[in-house]
C-alpha cells in the first residue's frame, strides 16, 4: 500500500490537468455489485488493499448501511490511477450510488456531478428495471456510459451453462443496453455511445472475485471467454484476478471511453444550464476555465460532526479557495468558504485549492441546499432543477418523544429535507406533529433512524399514509373567483392534461426557463395546441397555468400573483388538500381594478384560489393513487401462494415465467396495499422469496372507495369532515 | 308615507378630513351626535393627528373600529345594523374616494337600506391647495403599493407616462398598511423601474412633495426627482405630484409655496 500523503499529493498535481480528470458514477438496479465494484476501484489506487476490497464494503460505511447489506447514500471517493498503456496518472472522481429504488434521489442527484458512468448488469438478473430507471437518467443528464457486466461466476457456477450459452447471454445483457441507449439518445447512439464489446467499452467480470476481461486486452493478457470459464469451473479465480485484475481491466476503460470534463462540460452545460452561453461565465463553463468565475453546483449535502455540513457537488468553473465569499441562488447574502476538499471513502483531505471540472467537498456553506447554484457572480442564473423521476408516495407523521426535544426536531427536521430534496417535510409547530413524505417505506424508516442515531434526538412514528394526488376527468368551469374587496374578477377553467403532456412534465425536460420557443416546441411535440402552448406561463408540479386572455391592462403586474395563488391550489386541492396532478388550468377571463392597491396579494391569491377550487369541483374531482410495479421471484412451489398474496392487495399479475424450477412474477398494486408485503410474502414463501418494485406512477383510485379515502385523510389532517362542495368556496 | 317608514334609517358615510378631530364639517359632526352606532375605519386612510379616544372624546360617543374584513367579507354586521337605527360610517378624507366604500353604498341599498354621504376635505383637493398647481391639468391618480416579495407592480409608473403624454400631471398616493410609505421610498421604487426600462432622463423630472396636508406643519417641497431622493419631509403621511408642462403661474407658485429651484422658471419642464 501507498501512504495517504502521497497519493494525495499526487493528486493535488492533477486537479488542474483537466484531460486526466473523469467523473465517474457506478450505477445498477440493487445487488447488482455496484459497491463490491468501487472498492476494488479504490483498491487500483493502492488505498486499501487488494484482499480487503469488497469485503469490508468500504463505501458502505454508514453502520445501516453495513447493517442491511445495502447502499443507501451515493460516497465520494477519488482515486489516482496509473494508465499502463501511457504510463500516465489519471485522477478519477468517482461516486458509488444506491440501487434500491428508495434512495434513487441520490442517484438523480449525482449523475449532475458525473461526465461518465459504468453501469453494473448482473449477468445471470440481465437488466432490470432500476437499470433502466439509472441509465435515463444519465442519458438525460448527457452522462456518457459504458457496461461492466458483473457477477460472470453465477453463470458459470451457479446456473452451470456452458460455453455457447454463456457468450449468448452475455451478448443479450449488450444488445439490450444498447436498444435502450438507442431508445432514448438516438443521436447519441449513432455517433459514438453504443456500446461495443470489440472497441472495449464493455467489460465482463466478477467483482466478488477481482477479475474482469475485455476484448481489446485480451491479446496482453491472454485471457479470454474460454479461459474465464475454464478459470472459474476449476476454481482458480485467484490465479484469474491476478492475470486480469478487474480495476485494471475498468480503469482503462474509464480513461479510454469515457469523457475528461473539457470534452464533457460542452456538450452537458447546454443541457444543464440555460443561461445565455456567449456570457462569460457561460464560455468559462463550456471550456471549463479555472480562471473563470466559480460556479458550483451542489448535488449533495451530508452534516459533519465537526465542521456543521458538508456540501458536496461539481465546480463547472473557477477555482474554488478557502476564505472566499461566495452568492448561493436564491439567497440574497454571501457565504465564507472555510475549507475545499476531497473525499476518499469516508475521510475527509483539505486541499488549499481546487480547479474546475472536479467533484469536491466544501464547507462553509451554511444557506445552500442540494441542487444550489453557488457562484462568485452575483444573480448567477440558476443550473436546471436536478428533478428526480418519482415524487413521495409516502408519509409518516413523526413527534419528539421528549418535551424538551420540540425546537431541536424542528431543526432537525429542517436539515434532513435540505440533505434530501426528495423527501418533503411539513413543519406543525403548534400540534408538534410533523408530516415527512419520502420515496417509500425504507426511505422513511431510514430517515427515522437518522434523527434518533446522527441527530439523537428520541422520537415516535406513525404508521405510514399512502400520498395521493388530486385530479380531473373532464373540463371543469368558467367559475368566478372575486377578490376580497370584490373589485376583482378571475374566471378559470380546468381540463385534464393529456398523459403524453404529463410524462413531459414529469421527465422534467420541460421547464420555464428554457428559451420560450423551445418550451412551446416541447408541448406541442407532446400534442398540446399551438395556441395553449404558446399561452403557458407557469409549470408546478406537473400541472400547467395557461393564460387564455388577450391584451387585459395590469394583468403582466398581476400575473406573478395569480401563478402564487394556481401553485397553493396545486400543492393542495379542493378535496383533501393532497397536491393536484395532470391539471391544465386556463384564465379565461379577468377584470381589474384600475388601481394597483386594490389588486395586492391579499385580494388576487384568495380569488384566483376560489376560481381554481370551484372549476375543480365543478367536474367529477378524483383521487389518484400511487401505484407500484413488483417483481418476486421464488421457488416455482410457491406460484400459488404470491399471486394470492398479489390479488389479495389489489394488486394485478402482469407476467409469469419459469425457469430452472423458479418462478418470475411481475405484477402491479397500489401502494396503500403494499405496507407490510415484505413480511407477509417472506411468510407466504417461508423466507424463499426475492422481491423488489418501483414506484409507476398514479392511477385514479376506484370510485367505490373514493368517498371514505378523502374523509380518511380530512379527519387526520383536522378538516371539516365532509366532501367538499363548490358553495365552501364561493 | 310608505316611502318614509321604508327609509327611517339610513347609513351614513361620513368623511372627516384631512388631519384630525377638527377637521369635520359642522353637518358631519350633527349626524353623528344623532346616530346611534358609530364604525370608524382606518385602512383606506389615515388621520395622523389624532386617535380614536379622542374622536369619541369630542364626539361624546362610542366609536367602534371596523378592519378590513369587517367591511370587504362581512359587511352583513354594518348593514344590517343600518337598517334598525341610523349608523355613521366614518372615514378619513372624503368617504366615497376609496372604492371599497361605493361597493358597501351599493351593498347596503341593494339590501334595501338607504344611504347617504357627508363630504370631508380629502387629499385629492388638498394637494391642489397647498402646491398651487392648477385642477385642470391633473391625469390619474394611482398608488404605489409596496413591494410583495420580489413582485414590483409597475402600473403606477404607466399611469404617470401616460399622463405626460397627455401632458396632465399624477397624484401618488403612498401604501399605508403597515407603516406608511414615505416619499422618498415611493421615488425610490418609481426609480427602480425606471432603471429597468431604461429611462435614464426620469430622474431629472420635477417632483412635488408634500407631507402631513391638513395639519399646522404641512411641508411642501418642490424638487428634481434626483435632487429630492433624500430630502427628509418628516412624519408621515406623504404623497407627491410628479407634474407635466407647467403654466407660467403653476411655475410661480411653486417657487412661492415649494421652494422649487428657479431655474424651472427658464426650463422646458
Ligand atoms: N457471486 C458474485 N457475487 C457478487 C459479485 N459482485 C457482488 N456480489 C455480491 O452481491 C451482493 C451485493 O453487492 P453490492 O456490491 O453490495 O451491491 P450494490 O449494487 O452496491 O447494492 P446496493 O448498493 O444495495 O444497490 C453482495 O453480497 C456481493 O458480495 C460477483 O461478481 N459475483
Ligand atoms: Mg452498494
Amino acid at each position: 500500500m501507498v501512504s495517504r500523503k502521497e497519493i494525495i499529493e499526487k493528486i493535488k498535481m492533477l486537479m488542474d490537468k483537466t484531460e486526466m480528470i473523469r467523473n465517474i458514477g457506478i450505477v445498477a438496479h440493487i445487488d447488482h455489485g455496484k459497491t463490491t465494484l468501487s472498492d476494488n476501484l479504490l483498491a487500483g489506487s493502492g488505498l486499501i488493499s487488494n484482499e480487503l476490497a469488497g469485503k469490508t464494503l468500504y463505501m458502505d460505511y454508514d453502520e445501516e448501511e453495513q447493517a442491511r447489506g445495502i447502499t443507501i447514500n451515493a460516497a465520494n471517493v477519488s482515486i489516482l490511477f496509473n494508465h499502463k498503456k501511457t504510463n500516465k496518472d489519471y485522477l478519477i472522481n468517482l461516486i458509488d450510488t444506491p440501487g434500491h429504488v428508495d434512495f434513487g434521489g441520490d442517484v438523480t442527484r449525482a449523475m449532475r456531478a458525473v461526465d461518465g458512468c459504468i453501469v453494473v448488469v448482473d449477468a445471470v438478473e440481465g437488466m432490470m428495471p432500476q437499470t433502466e430507471t439509472v441509465l435515463k437518467q444519465a442519458l438525460k443528464e448527457n452522462v456518457k456510459p459504458v457496461l461492466f457486466v458483473n457477477k460472470v461466476d453465477r453463470l458459470i457456477n451457479e446456473l452451470k451453462i456452458d460455453k455457447k450459452d454463456m457468450q449468448y447471454r452475455l451478448a443479450k445483457v449488450i444488445e439490450e443496453v444498447n436498444k435502450f441507449i438507442k431508445n432514448i439518445q438516438e443521436e447519441k447512439y449513432k455517433s459514438g455511445w453504443k456500446i461495443n464489446p470489440a472497441d472495449g467499452s464493455v467489460a465482463f467480470g466478477s467483482a466478488l472475485y477481482k477479475w474482469a476481461i475485455s476484448i481489446p486486452m485480451l491479446e496482453k493478457t491472454g485471457i479470454g471467454f474460454n479461459e474465464v470459464y475454464d478459470y472459474c469451473r476449476s476454481g482458480r479465480m485467484e490465479e484469474l484476478s491476478e492475470k486480469s485484475r478487474l480495476y485494471n481491466i475498468i480503469l482503462d476503460m474509464v480513461i479510454e471511453h469515457l469523457p475528461n470534463p473539457l470534452v464533457s462540460q460542452k456538450r452537458r452545460v447546454p443541457t444543464i444550464w440555460h443561461g445565455d452561453l456567449d456570457s462569460d461565465v457561460g464560455r468559462s463553463m463550456l471550456n471549463c476555465d479555472k480562471n473563470g468565475p466559480v460556479v458550483f453546483m451542489v448535488t449533495k449535502i451530508v452534516p459533519d460532526p465537526h465542521s456543521g455540513e458538508v456540501a458536496t457537488g461539481r465546480l463547472f468553473s473557477g477555482t474554488i479557495k478557502r476564505g472566499m465569499e461566495l452568492y448561493i441562488s436564491g439567497v440574497n447574502k454571501t457565504n465564507k468558504i472555510q475549507q475545499v476538499g476531497i473525499y476518499m471513502g469516508p475521510d475527509r483531505f483539505e486541499i488549499e485549492e481546487i480547479f474546475a471540472g472536479n467533484i469536491i467537498a466544501v464547507i462553509g456553506l451554511k444557506d445552500a441546499i442540494v441542487g444550489s447554484t453557488v457562484s462568485s457572480i452575483k444573480d448567477m442564473f440558476p443550473f436546471e432543477e436536478i428533478r428526480h423521476v418519482s415524487e413521495p408516495v409516502v408519509t409518516v407523521a413523526v413527534e419528539a418523544k421528549n418535551m424538551k426535544d420540540l425546537p431541536r426536531l424542528i431543526e432537525v427536521l429542517r436539515e434532513i429535507s435540505k440533505e434530501d430534496p426528495t423527501i418533503q417535510v411539513q413543519i406543525d409547530e403548534e400540534s408538534g406533529e410533523h408530516l415527512i413524505s419520502g420515496m417509500g417505506e425504507l426511505h422513511l424508516e431510514v430517515i427515522g433512524h437518522k434523527i434518533e442515531r446522527d441527530k439523537k434526538v428520541p422520537i415516535i412514528t406513525s404508521e405510514p399514509i399512502v400520498v395521493y394526488r388530486e385530479g380531473i376527468t373532464s373540463k371543469g368551469g368558467p367559475t368566478e373567483g372575486v377578490s376580497p374587496n370584490r373589485h376583482n374578477r378571475f374566471y378559470m377553467e380546468v381540463d385534464p392534461l393529456s398523459e403524453s403532456v404529463v410524462e413531459l412534465l414529469k421527465s422534467g425536460a420541460f421547464s420555464m426557463k428554457l428559451p420560450e420557443l423551445e418550451r412551446r416546441k416541447l408541448l406541442m411535440n407532446a400534442g398540446l395546441n399551438s395556441n395553449e402552448a404558446k399561452a403557458v406561463v407557469d409549470e408546478y408540479r406537473n400541472n400547467l397555468l395557461l393564460n387564455m386572455t388577450k391584451g387585459i391592462q395590469y394583468l403582466p403586474e398581476t400575473m406573478e400573483l395569480i401563478i402564487e395563488g394556481f401553485r397553493e391550489v396545486m400543492s393542495g386541492g379542493p378535496l383533501a388538500k393532497e397536491p393536484c396532478q395532470g391539471i391544465k388550468v386556463k384564465l379565461v377571463d379577468v377584470k381589474l381594478h384600475e388601481d394597483s392597491i386594490h389588486r395586492g396579494p391579499a385580494q388576487v391569491i384568495p380569488a384566483v384560489r376560489n376560481a381554481i377550487y370551484t372549476a375543480i369541483l365543478s367536474d367529477n374531482p378524483v383521487l389518484l393513487e400511487p401505484i407500484q410495479r413488483i417483481y418476486i421471484s421464488a421457488p416455482q412451489d410457491y406460484m400459488g401462494e404470491i399471486i394470492r398474496e398479489l390479488q389479495g392487495r389489489r394488486g394485478q399479475v402482469m407476467d409469469i415465467q419459469t425457469e430452472k424450477g423458479d418462478v418470475v412474477v411481475k405484477g402491479i398494486a397500489p401502494v396503500s396495499e403494499l405496507f407490510g408485503f415484505s413480511g407477509s410474502i417472506r411468510s407466504a414463501t417461508e423466507g424463499r422469496a426475492l422481491w423488489n418494485s418501483e414506484n409507476i406512477g398514479f392511477q385514479v383510485l376506484p370510485s367505490s372507495l373514493h368517498n371514505d379515502v378523502v374523509m380518511n385523510i380530512r379527519r387526520r389532517k383536522g378538516m371539516k369532515e365532509r366532501i367538499p362542495e363548490i358553495s365552501d368556496y364561493v | 308615507m310608505i316611502h318614509v317608514l321604508k327609509y327611517l334609517y339610513m347609513l351614513i358615510f361620513v368623511g372627516l378630513g384631512l388631519y384630525d378631530e377638527m377637521d369635520i364639517s359642522i353637518k358631519g359632526l350633527e349626524t353623528i351626535k344623532r346616530s346611534k352606532k358609530v364604525f370608524v375605519e382606518f385602512y383606506t386612510s389615515k388621520m395622523m393627528g389624532t386617535t380614536i379616544d379622542r374622536l369619541e372624546k369630542f364626539y361624546g360617543k362610542d366609536i367602534e373600529l371596523l378592519g378590513r374584513e369587517d367591511i370587504e367579507i362581512r359587511p352583513d354586521k354594518i348593514i344590517e345594523t343600518a337598517r334598525n337605527k341610523d349608523v355613521a360610517f366614518l372615514c378619513a378624507g372624503d368617504p366615497m374616494i376609496a372604492t371599497t366604500h361605493i361597493d358597501l353604498r351599493i351593498r347596503a341599498e341593494d339590501a334595501g337600506v338607504k344611504t347617504r354621504i357627508i363630504h370631508g376635505s380629502s387629499i385629492q383637493t388638498a394637494v391642489i391647495g397647498l402646491s398651487g398647481l392648477q385642477n385642470y391639468k391633473f391625469g390619474r391618480s394611482t398608488t404605489i403599493p409596496r413591494p410583495y416579495k420580489n413582485i414590483i407592480a409597475e402600473s403606477p409608473y404607466d399611469v404617470f407616462k401616460n399622463n405626460l403624454d397627455n401632458n396632465l400631471h399624477t397624484l401618488f398616493l403612498l401604501d399605508i398598511s403597515d407603516e406608511p410609505m414615505t416619499i422618498n421610498e415611493g421615488l425610490k421604487i418609481l426609480l427602480n423601474i425606471s432603471d429597468k426600462r431604461k429611462d435614464y432622463k426620469f430622474k431629472d423630472n420635477l417632483c412635488v412633495g408634500i407631507a402631513r396636508a391638513g395639519s399646522d406643519n404641512p411641508v411642501v417641497k418642490a424638487d428634481f426627482i434626483k435632487d429630492i431622493l433624500d430630502y427628509n419631509f418628516g412624519p408621515p403621511l406623504h404623497t407627491f405630484i410628479l407634474p407635466a408642462k407647467l403654466h407660467f403661474m403653476e411655475k410661480e407658485a411653486l417657487i412661492r409655496f415649494a421652494k422649487a429651484p428657479k431655474e424651472i422658471l427658464t426650463k422646458e419642464t
